[in-house]
């Protein structure tokens, strides 16, 4: 049997962006999510105008992907055998709360559609989906702490029965005060070991 | 009708998150669906709520979305002959 690594990973937290634990970006300035998102938009230039459309978790997502992708030949996999798994603790609560709003008050009752489009996580691996051209199979799981084990084991399930070939793992997370991407990329080629302790380890690489 | 379309220009951008666009970059006779401005139908139900919300206007035959949402000039007209 062919085995897997993970060939790159990517962490976004505190307004900074490290890719393979180098420091990639970081804008000190920026207040908030949506702000220090705006300016990754800026630096990057993507140059994709449904990115403003988004949600701030999907937004991050979309983010952490096209750092972690940007020189991943991802086109060398057919559409079919490229899988998403990803994963976090508060699924889309920040855009659910924000969509209550639009709903509370009886007397001004306009529920936005474009905020309840968002409010499902796996909202987020479709706008990467899109993006990427990814058409494998895609899974988010809600659990309470980044669980590595859970992913490698998923992501070996796919790849054991010849469901996909390569993969987008990670957590991407936000709560009210707080927000962290964690992706990495898993291949037949890499650095690094694709078991649940490596995984583990580059996780906390950055904190 | 030119400072409702003026007007029109800036809560759409709001509402839609055109967040590269100023009210000077969009024509008034432009479509707004396809080609022109390239909104897609989660915009079109924002349009919807932004005529309600904003001029208290609801649009009783959906059939009719097509024609009143061609343009920032066509929505300008209904607003106009339905405001009360």
């Amino acid at each position: 049997m062919n085995k897997l690594f993970v060939k790159k990973y990517c962490h976004i937290r505190n307004n900074s962006i490290y890719v393979d634990g180098e420091l990639l970006y970081s804008d000190k300035e920026a207040e908030g999510l949506r702000s220090f998102e705006k300016s990754v938009y800026r630096h990057l230039k993507p140059s994709y105008n449904k990115f403003f459309k988004m949600d701030e978790i999907s937004k991050l997502g979309f983010l952490a992907a096209e750092v972690l992708l940007s020189d991943i030949d991802t086109s060398s996999y057919n559409e079919e055998d490229i899988s998403i798994i990803l994963s976090n603790s508060h699924s889309t609560l920040v855009t659910d709360q924000n969509h209550q709003l639009t709903v509370d008050d009886y007397d001004n009752f306009f529920p936005s559609p474009s905020v309840f489009v968002y409010t499902l996580p796996n909202i987020m691996i479709g706008e990467i989906s899109i993006r990427h051209k990814f058409r494998g199979e895609n899974t988010f799981f809600i659990v309470e702490n980044f669980n590595a084990e859970l992913i490698t084991n998923h992501i070996n399930s796919l790849f054991l029965t010849r469901k996909s070939k390569a993969f987008l793992g990670g957590w991407v997370n936000q709560s009210e005060d707080d927000y962290e991407a964690f992706l990495y990329w898993v291949s037949g080629e890499g650095d690094f070991k694709h078991n649940a302790t490596e995984i583990n380890r580059l996780y906390k690489l950055i904190s | 009708m030119e400072e409702l379309i003026e007007k029109l220009k800036v809560q759409i951008i709001e509402q839609l998150n055109l967040e590269d666009m100023e009210p000077e970059d969009i024509d008034a006779d432009e479509s707004l669906f396809g080609e022109g401005l390239g909104l897609d139908s989660i915009d079109a139900l924002e349009l919807i709520v932004l005529l309600e919300k904003e001029y208290g206007i609801k649009i009783k035959n959906p059939k009719d979305g097509q024609k009143i949402f061609f343009s920032i000039r066509t929505m300008a007209e209904f607003i106009q002959d339905n405001q009360k």
